[in-house]
């Protein structure tokens, strides 16, 4: 059981750190997910390791309970819908009002172990023609370190290439690895991974046209997802569009943004 | 209300997808074998069909290419859910007709978005 003092101070910790909203009824997830990172480094009960999270606030261990509290949880093609729009009416408009040669950009702000992104790749890679010879860059950031990781590899288990993966997809992207499923490599060089955290400033990733952030900001306080869409509506082109999760909307939290005739999909405002 | 054939030598498939196939409220019957199968079929074709691909007297894709030659044949929505993992076997079912393919073992979560993606089940937001 985790005493109040302790629970106050890893709710403090996670909030600064990740943004993540823990509410009180959390404490059974937070045992949970702890416990892991607690045998591993050998720390025997929570208030030694809130003890050394005070001590040092930055160190591999407090990166550790960081990841271990975001739920990483996805699969490929998430929600058809978002999908099916952009390959049918987003991108045609676009690519519509770019100029030959401009790049798509597009950036998966939540990309966990990569079936967002990698189900962008393939859509662009079956709508070619919708590109008009254009060079498409997904830029593709996650918190975690770990997940990064596993989604440059692109290796997925037979249960996760079964999860919302057209079995057509599977075998004209996908190799056998054994039991796993590898990504193909052209797939793979379409997507650029990196670890961000989206409390931090991002400007640095210059300018997008389309922007997936799909279930993050139901983790956040309203200040804390306020920030966030305001900072990704400043590195939205005038005309992109943001692309959140089914429970998730701007409104009573965004000024410069609003609903876009697609639902999910929402626009900067005039 | 749709239907759905459940073809499986093995009893315990039959009974597992069975029971998450009514839960989505598919009206469900069973065949042992492809020869069973296809009699079924010619009775009457139903809306999907859960195919094995290892069974005695037809076999999945036997059976497969002979149902989609019916008349109505064409139309019920074929998923092969078999044990023949490799990217040859699922290249194999498509040619002969599947439109989807599920690699035991699978949970009702699998099975599920296998039935939306053949439009017989609507997504549920996750």
């Amino acid at each position: 059981m985790i005493a109040p003092a302790e629970f106050e101070f890893l709710r403090r910790f996670l909030k600064e750190k990740s943004g993540l909203a823990l509410t009180d009824d959390k404490h059974y997830l937070l045992e949970t997910r702890l416990d892991p990172v607690m045998r591993k480094a050998a720390i025997p009960n929570v208030a030694q390791l809130v003890a050394a999270l005070r001590e040092r606030g930055t160190s591999p261990l407090a990166e550790a309970v960081t990841e271990a509290m975001t739920t990483n949880e996805s699969l490929f093609f998430r929600d058809k819908r978002p999908f099916e729009q952009l390959a049918s009416l987003i991108l045609p408009g676009i690519v519509s009002r770019r100029p030959p040669g401009q790049p798509l950009r597009i950036w998966c702000a939540a990309a966990s172990t990569g079936q967002e992104p990698y189900s962008i790749a393939m859509l662009l890679r079956d709508n070619e023609r919708l590109l008009g010879g254009r060079r498409v860059e997904i830029i593709a950031t996650d918190l975690s370190g770990e997940v990064i990781d596993r989604a440059k590899e692109g290796l997925y288990t037979q249960f996760e290439v079964q999860r919302g993966l057209p079995v057509q997809y599977l075998l004209k992207c996908f190799n056998q690895e054994g039991d796993m499923w590898r990504i193909n490599a052209d797939i793979r060089s379409m997507v650029r991974f990196s670890r961000l955290n989206l409390l931090q400033p991002f400007g640095h990733l210059g300018q997008f046209d389309i922007v997936f952030c799909r279930n993050v900001l139901i983790y956040f306080d309203a200040p804390t997802k306020s920030d966030v869409l305001s900072r990704i509506a400043s590195v939205m082109a005038p005309d992109a569009y943001l692309v959140l999760g089914g429970a998730e909307s701007v409104l009573g939290l965004s000024t410069e943004l609003v609903p876009g005739s697609q639902h999910g999909f929402y626009i900067r405002k005039n | 209300m749709k239907t759905f054939l459940v073809v499986d030598d093995s009893s315990v498939v039959r009974k597992v997808a069975r029971r998450m196939l009514e839960e989505w409220s598919f009206e469900v019957d069973e065949a042992e074998n492809g020869a069973v199968a296809l009699v079924r079929c010619r009775r009457q074709m139903p809306d999907g069909i859960l195919l094995d691909w290892n069974m005695p007297e037809l076999t999945g894709v036997e059976f497969l290419e002979q149902l989609r030659s019916e008349a109505g044949g064409t139309a019920p929505r074929v998923v092969f859910c078999s044990t023949n993992n490799d990217a040859s076997h699922i290249a194999s079912a498509l040619s002969a007709g599947a439109d989807e393919y599920i690699m035991k073992p699978f949970d009702a979560d699998i099975l599920r978005e296998k039935l939306v993606e053949v439009g017989l089940l609507e997504e549920e937001p996750t």
